[in-house]
């Protein structure tokens, strides 16, 4: 009965009232979160002012791109500090992620630091170790109610050359090169080091997790 | 496990998938998003949309069929075919494709690979190289096969790779449309030289091709075009074949 729920739509009213805000900064590919949203039902704004972002119902902190411009990007305009203050669930996705730790190797910066852990390279131990790792892999260990209904094992999509290590606050683990943190859970903060949003059909229960709440 | 990767191309041109796709009783099997949802229902990891149109107008319509993928399909894709400059890379981008594939342009000018790495980063940029062995050994062809170069398909790749690349989809000229098989040794020698995924492309014809491009190539990813338009291999079926064959492989 539970999984079947799982692929139930949205309760249409609960959608319109769900209020959820991308954040909106200079990195790539932050249109996909919004067509994933929108085949879910959901409206979403995509927006760098604080008031929109700090009243809306759901977060999402998306993106592809280098660490330190992201950074910068985030400092000049305040974000940085307005994402860490927030209170309602916020979903870090892919460089996201990454911004919400404490310190990243691209470009040697320091991050939001919402889950205090680094961020480091991948570093090649086998010719077949290709980075960036690329491709559709393995969740292990899922936990957090955004993985709610995984057993383990479903199959989602990463594109990423740095990682975040294996942490107290790792919500779900991969296997590449070396165990690390495909996803993280502290509080109302959750992050994804993979593309829910292309993902296929797991990616969207990830996502409707989300919006669950 | 990272999973080998399946990859169905779609040619389009003025907005029509090319080839025949008599097959899935899909009502528009023209309509290349139509096409492109009925493989990802089907398993398809990725896709690839060559735009094979050369009119102006054409173009336009190919941006649109973009942010239609964009829009109501839920997995990465590539867009290729005509990209000669930056502007083209970024018009691609900002309609919704996650990658894009770059190919004669950066043979005449390799600078355009680390332009779109800088800017977009790695992860964009897939390198796509057509290449036929002859006696010299492997050389690479522009303009899609017809024009021979100087440059030999390793020390090119390699290149690609070092300016930045985030895949090499090589096409063996040899094998392409013969459908007895991918060039796996080829492969094997790109896949263990060169520290980016390799997508073999040219020569499906067969399941069992499939597999051996993954184990004797050592390619990352495995791309085809008419077996799957034809129906002749059907995605799921090639995607358990190969899993019961102990080759990872998203189910």
């Amino acid at each position: 009965m539970l999984i079947a729920r799982l692929f139930v739509p949205l309760h249409p009213e609960k959608c319109k009232k769900m209020n959820v805000a991308v954040v909106k900064y200079n990195a790539g590919n932050i249109y996909s979160v919004l067509h994933a949203l929108q085949r879910l039902g959901v409206e979403a704004v995509l927006t760098d002012d604080a008031k929109t972002l700090t009243e809306a119902d759901r977060v999402i902190f998306p993106g592809q791109g280098e660490a330190s411009n992201a950074m910068a990007y985030l400092r000049e305009r305040g974000l940085d500090r307005l994402i860490r203050e927030l209170r309602q669930p916020v979903l870090g996705i892919c460089i996201g992620q990454q911004l919400m730790c404490s310190h990243s190797e691209e470009g040697n910066v320091d991050c939001l630091g919402i889950f205090d852990v680094p961020v480091l390279r991948f570093r090649p131990q086998a010719p077949q170790d290709k980075v960036p790792h690329m491709g559709w892999n393995q969740l292990e260990r899922p936990a957090t109610p955004l993985f709610r209904g995984f057993q383990g094992g479903e199959f989602v999509y990463f594109v990423h050359s740095f990682y975040v290590p294996v942490c107290p606050w790792t919500a779900a683990e991969t296997q590449y090169i070396q165990p690390f943190s495909a996803a993280l859970h502290r509080d109302n903060f959750y992050a994804t080091q993979f593309h829910p949003e292309k993902s296929g059909s797991v990616g969207e229960r990830i996502l409707r997790n989300f919006l669950e709440l | 496990m990272l999973a080998k990767r399946i990859i169905p191309c779609l040619d389009v041109k003025d907005g029509q998938t090319v080839k025949g796709t008599n097959f899935l009783n899909l009502r528009h099997a023209g309509d290349p998003v139509e096409l492109g949802r009925a493989y990802s229902e089907q398993g398809a990891d990725e896709l690839v949309f060559l735009d094979i149109t050369a009119s102006h107008e054409g173009r336009k319509t190919f941006a649109q069929i973009v942010q239609r993928v964009a829009a109501e399909i839920s997995i990465p894709f590539t867009v290729g075919g005509g990209i000669s400059e930056l502007s083209d890379v970024e018009r691609l981008l900002a309609a919704g494709a996650d990658k894009v594939s770059v190919n004669s342009a950066a043979l005449r000018r390799p600078g355009l690979i680390d332009e779109i790495v800088r800017h977009f980063g790695s992860q964009v940029c897939v390198v796509a190289i057509d290449a036929r062995l002859d006696e010299a050994g492997w050389t690479c062809y522009l303009n899609g096969g017809r024009v021979p170069t100087q440059r030999g398909l390793f020390e090119w790749a390699r290149e690609a790779n070092d300016r930045g690349a985030g895949e090499i989809l090589f096409t063996s000229m040899n094998h392409d449309g013969v459908k007895t098989g991918f060039a796996c040794e080829a492969l094997a020698r790109l896949a263990t030289s060169l520290t980016i995924p390799v997508i073999a492309s040219g020569g499906a014809g067969q399941m069992s091709h499939f597999r051996d491009a993954f184990t004797l190539g050592q390619a990352d990813a495995a791309l085809a075009a008419s077996v799957f338009h034809f129906g002749e291999i059907g995605i799921k079926d090639l995607k358990t074949y190969l899993r019961n064959d102990d080759i990872n492989i998203r189910l």
